[in-house]
């Protein structure tokens, strides 16, 4: 089963999952005022749902007959493109996230732009910390001074 | 009309404003010239900023600006590079390329800047004159009809997405209406879908979703796949044009305005149709000789694609500023853009705040002014870019990414929804998605199940759907856009299985 049919069953799974959240448990806690509405929080949810799962199976039955095309990035072929690269980044990525809060903005954007260069194979280590660094402050100065966005520029510990 | 015009005079001339469009023009051509970068994800990237303006004139003039400089640096790229940044500039590369092999870049940049600049102002000028008249007729819709036209609209960009497209493209539009329906719903405000996640209460945030389906997944197909910038390294001198060629090409960017501008209106059929449309026209039109020496370094080949794909930028403002209803995932970006600034585009617009529609029409103007006359002569250096390594580009492009998504919420968990529906999209890409009718759905889900929920109020029950005339036609076109791909592709097959065709 190629690609595109394994992604119709997730969103198939996805719509089901939805379609019995909005037909089976929502109404219960509906106040009765608003049952004697003609229309409920549940009812666009409901054919939603109903119309998802139906577009769904005609991607998941192959109902719909498409010519194969050349995609930009054959995913059969995905080890053979820079995967780790793409990975790592992503990962990089959620630490950022997680970093953002308590090791404040300067630090965290210094070290995701270092990083990342670095795991696409830059090793100019005079190059990047500058351009780093730069790029961290002054995006720091515009979105708290021009734009007026608090964001804490330093680790929680010292007080930013 | 000349009171707007001069209205829209008054608030584009504003120095503010003016620099908002040149800024808007120059950020755009920057990066709309590197490969993999669309205008979507540009425009996702710039949001933020535009947002946090708080006025949105300024906003939506910067956004366009940016848009157009987008269009223009993505037929740079093509011609210089053969490696077209967005996709409405393929068709530019058919013979811009070639031209630029023979050592005519500058020539074909030229061109290129010339018919960009007919059509964007072309387009301006019908739009000036059919959005008006449209947003009078819209202004007699009733919420039956608005719910109706949004449904012709999400299915038009169904139908429109190609052969053995129209179910990915249908079931991604119903995802995007699925997700915004998390979170406080329309009817009682209750919390709909959230899973008893307090971040999900007030729904998926927008920029949140536009930075994930556009900006990330282009970001990592570059990591995965990184493109060959390696250009004929050549000087781009003699940007002159002869008056033979500009006699040449003068009909042909008369017939492309007119017809990319109207492509450009049609929902789900953007710039990149109307240039590979107009493309295949002018061949098909153009006499024995020159249909030749199309795909060879033709200046009528480069130029329709390339006043088509404008124009129709132009036009696709049509529906957005008049219906409210985007036709392309660029303007439902804008769309979304102006809801947040508390502006709703649609026929009251030009009723109520009319110096944002002329402001963003004259804004136009002065955009394609500046592109012809600041990025002509500017071209050669700001070509430089594309020799900035990707090893300093895609965290940058990363981090803004990130930046974005941040700054709206001031919320790290947004990071992560971010992160989590980048690798969704990339996934969906892989298989060939469409990804901008997810955003469209998901932008047009809130007003639609508004309009929805008002007529059944108001008519007691579905009864609006079969007494209103206007609705049911409308339902009606919608299905018959829905079902026409199949049919036609049924029967496509049924020829080739040598079945006898019936009348």
């Amino acid at each position: 089963m190629a690609l595109d049919r394994w992604l119709a069953l997730v969103l198939l799974g996805v719509c089901v999952a939805y379609g019995y959240a909005a037909w089976f448990t929502m109404d219960g806690s509906l106040a009765p005022f608003m049952k004697r509405n003609p229309i409920w929080p549940s009812t666009f949810p409901k054919v939603l749902s109903v119309l998802g799962i139906i577009a769904a199976l005609v991607i998941l039955l192959g109902l719909e007959k498409s010519e194969p095309k050349a995609a930009d990035i054959d995913y059969r072929r995905l080890g053979e493109y820079n995967l780790g690269q793409a990975l790592l980044l992503l990962a990089l990525m959620v630490a950022y996230a997680l970093c953002l809060r308590p090791l404040g903005f300067l630090i965290s954007t210094s070290a995701l732009l270092v990083l990342g260069s670095f795991i696409l194979g830059e090793r100019k280590w005079h190059i990047m910390l500058p351009v780093a660094l730069i790029a961290a402050v002054s995006v720091w100065y515009l979105v708290q001074v021009v734009l007026g966005i608090y964001m804490r520029p330093l680790p929680g510990i010292l007080g930013g | 009309m000349l009171e707007g015009f001069l209205i829209g005079l008054q608030t584009a001339l504003s120095v503010q404003n003016l620099l908002m469009v040149i800024g808007g023009c120059l950020i755009g051509t920057f990066i709309g010239m590197l490969p993999g970068l669309g205008p979507m994800s540009i425009i996702a990237i710039m949001i933020p900023v535009a947002i946090s303006m708080g006025d949105p004139s300024a906003a939506l003039i910067l956004l366009a600006g940016v848009y157009y400089g987008a269009i223009f640096g993505g037929s740079t790229s093509s011609i210089l590079l053969n490696a077209p940044g967005v996709a409405g500039t393929v068709a530019s590369s058919f013979d811009g390329y070639p031209m630029a092999r023979q050592g005519k870049a500058g020539k074909a940049l030229t061109v290129a800047a010339i018919a960009s600049f007919a059509g964007g102002t072309i387009g301006a000028l019908l739009l000036m004159i059919f959005a008006p008249a449209l947003s009078s007729v819209a202004l007699l819709f009733h919420s039956a009809e608005y719910f109706a036209l949004m449904v012709v609209g999400l299915s038009a960009i169904a139908a429109f997405a190609g052969t053995g497209q129209v179910a990915k493209a249908l079931v991604m539009t119903l995802l995007g209406l699925i997700m915004a329906t998390v979170g406080e719903g329309a009817l009682f405000n209750l919390p709909r879908f959230t899973m008893g996640i307090m971040d999900l209460q007030s729904g998926f945030g927008f920029i949140t979703l536009a930075m994930a389906m556009f900006a990330l997944p282009e970001a990592l197909f570059l990591v995965l796949k990184p493109k060959d910038l390696q250009g004929d390294d050549g000087k781009i001198k003699e940007l002159r044009i002869t008056g033979k060629e500009a006699k040449a090409i003068a009909p042909v960017i008369g017939r492309q305005s007119l017809q990319g501008f109207f492509i450009g209106v049609l929902p789900g059929a953007g710039a990149t149709i109307a240039s590979f449309l107009g493309y295949a026209v002018e061949r098909n039109i153009a006499p024995k000789k020159e249909q030749d020496e199309f795909g060879k370094g033709s200046v009528k080949g480069l130029a329709a694609p390339e006043t088509a794909n404008n124009a129709a930028c132009t036009g696709s403002f049509v529906p957005l500023l008049t219906l409210g209803i985007p036709g392309s995932g660029t303007t439902a970006i804008l769309l979304g853009a102006l809801i947040a600034l508390n502006v709703t585009p649609g026929p009251r617009l030009m009723v109520d705040e009319p110096q944002i529609f002329w402001a963003v029409i004259m804004s136009m103007f002065i955009g394609n002014l500046i592109l012809l006359v600041l990025n002509l002569p500017l071209i050669p250096y700001i070509a430089r870019i594309l020799t900035v390594p990707r090893n300093y580009l895609i965290p940058f492009i990363l981090f803004f990414t990130l930046m974005g998504a941040y700054i709206g919420q001031n919320n790290a968990t947004e990071l992560l929804i971010l992160v989590g529906f980048g690798i969704c999209a990339t996934a969906l890409k892989f298989a060939d998605y469409p990804l901008a009718p997810l955003l469209i759905g998901f932008i047009l889900g809130a007003m639609m199940e508004n309009n929805f929920a008002r007529s059944m109020q108001l008519y007691d029950g579905v009864s609006f759907i079969w007494e209103r005339p206007m609705t049911l036609g409308l339902l009606a076109i919608a299905v018959i856009l829905v079902a026409l791909p199949s049919y036609r592709a049924r029967r496509a097959k049924a020829r080739q299985d040598g079945v006898a065709e019936g009348d």
